[in-house]
């Protein structure tokens, strides 16, 4: 089976499993929604939300809901240890990675959808005048976080301590993400209207980050699933 | 007791160390305070300069050292690069809180505020400090495979490193320039960092050996037990 075949058809089968049970994506939409709720609670001061602060939120609440989907969907394959199956394929470990990465990402692409009218409407801010330059910035985010969160949920799935390390390991690495992120998307709600040179700059940046961490990803999942 | 050759590189090491140890003092308090950007004389605190520059340095120097070892650990199955990678990472974390103690410090005095978020240096170094913070405890709580994840860890922290440092070019920074450091210094300054730099690279280089001893040792230890049980000798 080509690399590419067999990534589609592991992220084929996680999408199939979702459709039919719809417990990760449900899961990841409300508790994003809880999250935001909780951000609501806490930075709204006489009905106005703190200047500057939707846009770190929004990116704060892609990380939070990000974690929980990326350990639900990963427990699912330790469940009846099918994990070991889907090691043992005759297929490039890579593609494994590549086809995990694609689901994480349509997971988290279906909470955003939940996930940003909500903050659009709690925290009064025209996140939806630019369309275009949001989705991109959000689109090049989602994919640096999955790509970090995927490489280490895939290899924490038989750790026992699985559910504490993810969000350790993952968080200090993807800073620099959720910085550019925020400022990207801080530069979009400018009361003064966008900045899109900043913008542009900050897709850029998240660019340069996606590319670092898929190849470096790619390199070593190999070695970190390896078992002895 | 025999004295094997690396014993009598560590000692030599630890007499330079030693020996800048007792120069340096007089040199660094010697040396004239460069002039602020306002033309004033630098405050007294800008004698952290010779501390907080080269325990930087050794900071950064040492994620690499870590990467490097990690990348052999992985690719190789290398013990000793795994020893190499947790020597480092723990040196990180020691040379870290050298760097993020007198950092603020000095900015205190002359920018009159502790820390600047929106610097990229200063965010750097927290977020690479707080990544080798988390390799520890990865390492230490990972249960089996624990060190393969950290090594994994610290690949994508040195990946961090220069892709922030690029956007440096785009994301303003008030920290000094390296250039400071490059010429335009006074020649007494000068001598008193590059003594305060060599002494911290030493000490570095010292260190980071005893602690790889320190985890060989250790590994040995493990073998000769399995061995040891394997004989049957551990039994009562």
């Amino acid at each position: 089976m080509s690399f590419f075949r067999a990534a589609f058809t592991i992220a084929g089968k996680d999408l199939r499993v979702e459709l039919r049970g719809r417990e990760v994506v449900v899961a990841m939409a409300f508790f994003s929604a809880l999250v935001l709720l909780l951000f609501a609670f806490a930075f709204i001061r006489e009905g106005k939300a703190a200047p500057d602060a939707a846009a770190g939120i929004l990116w704060i609440t892609i990380a939070l809901s990000g974690t929980l989907g990326l350990s639900r969907a990963f427990d699912r394959e330790r469940e009846s240890d099918t994990i070991a199956a889907l090691l043992l394929a005759p297929i490039d470990r890579g593609a494994i990675y590549l086809g995990k990465l694609v689901g994480i990402i349509a997971f988290m692409a279906l909470t955003l959808a939940v996930a940003t009218p909500l903050v659009a409407l709690l925290f009064d801010v025209p996140l939806f005048l630019h369309p275009g330059p949001l989705i991109l910035l959000l689109a090049l985010g989602t994919l640096g976080f999955s790509a970090v969160g995927s490489l280490f949920a895939g290899t924490l799935v038989r750790n026992r301590a699985r559910h504490v390390l993810l969000g350790i390991l993952v968080y200090p690495i993807i800073v620099p993400v959720l910085i550019a992120g925020a400022r990207g998307t801080q530069a979009l709600l400018l009361v003064e209207g966008a900045d899109f040179d900043a913008v542009w700059l900050w897709a850029k940046i998240l660019a340069l980050f996606d590319v670092a961490f898929v190849i470096l990803a790619l390199w070593v999942f190999e070695p970190l699933v390896a078992s002895d | 007791m025999k004295l094997r050759t690396l014993d009598l590189v560590f000692l030599a090491g630890a007499l330079l160390v030693a020996a800048a140890m007792v120069l340096a003092p007089g040199w660094i308090v010697d040396a004239p305070l460069p002039m602020a950007s306002g033309g004033m004389a630098m405050a007294w605190t800008q004698k952290i300069f010779y501390f907080h520059v080269p325990a930087a340095w050794c900071t950064f120097l040492s994620v690499f050292v870590c990467a490097a070892g990690s990348v052999l650990h992985l690719a190789k199955r290398s013990r000793g690069g795994d020893a190499l990678a947790v020597a480092a990472a723990e040196l990180v974390v020691v040379f870290g809180i050298c760097t993020l103690v007198t950092g603020p410090l000095w900015a205190r005095k002359e920018w009159g505020v502790w820390w600047v978020w929106k610097d990229v240096r200063l965010v750097t170094t927290l977020i690479l400090w707080i990544t080798f913070i988390a390799y520890l405890f990865v390492r230490r709580y990972g249960g089996p495979g624990a060190e393969r994840l950290a090594s994994g860890l610290a690949l994508f922290g040195a990946v961090n490193v220069p892709i922030v440092y690029i956007s440096v070019f785009f994301w303003r920074t008030q920290h000094p320039k390296a250039t400071v450091v490059a010429g335009g210094l006074d020649p007494k300054m000068r001598a008193a960092f590059w003594l305060s730099f060599a002494a911290f690279t030493v000490l570095y280089l010292l260190l980071l050996g005893v602690r790889i001893r320190l985890e060989r040792a250790r590994h040995r230890l493990d073998e000769l037990h399995v061995a040891a049980d394997e004989a049957g000798l551990l039994d009562p």
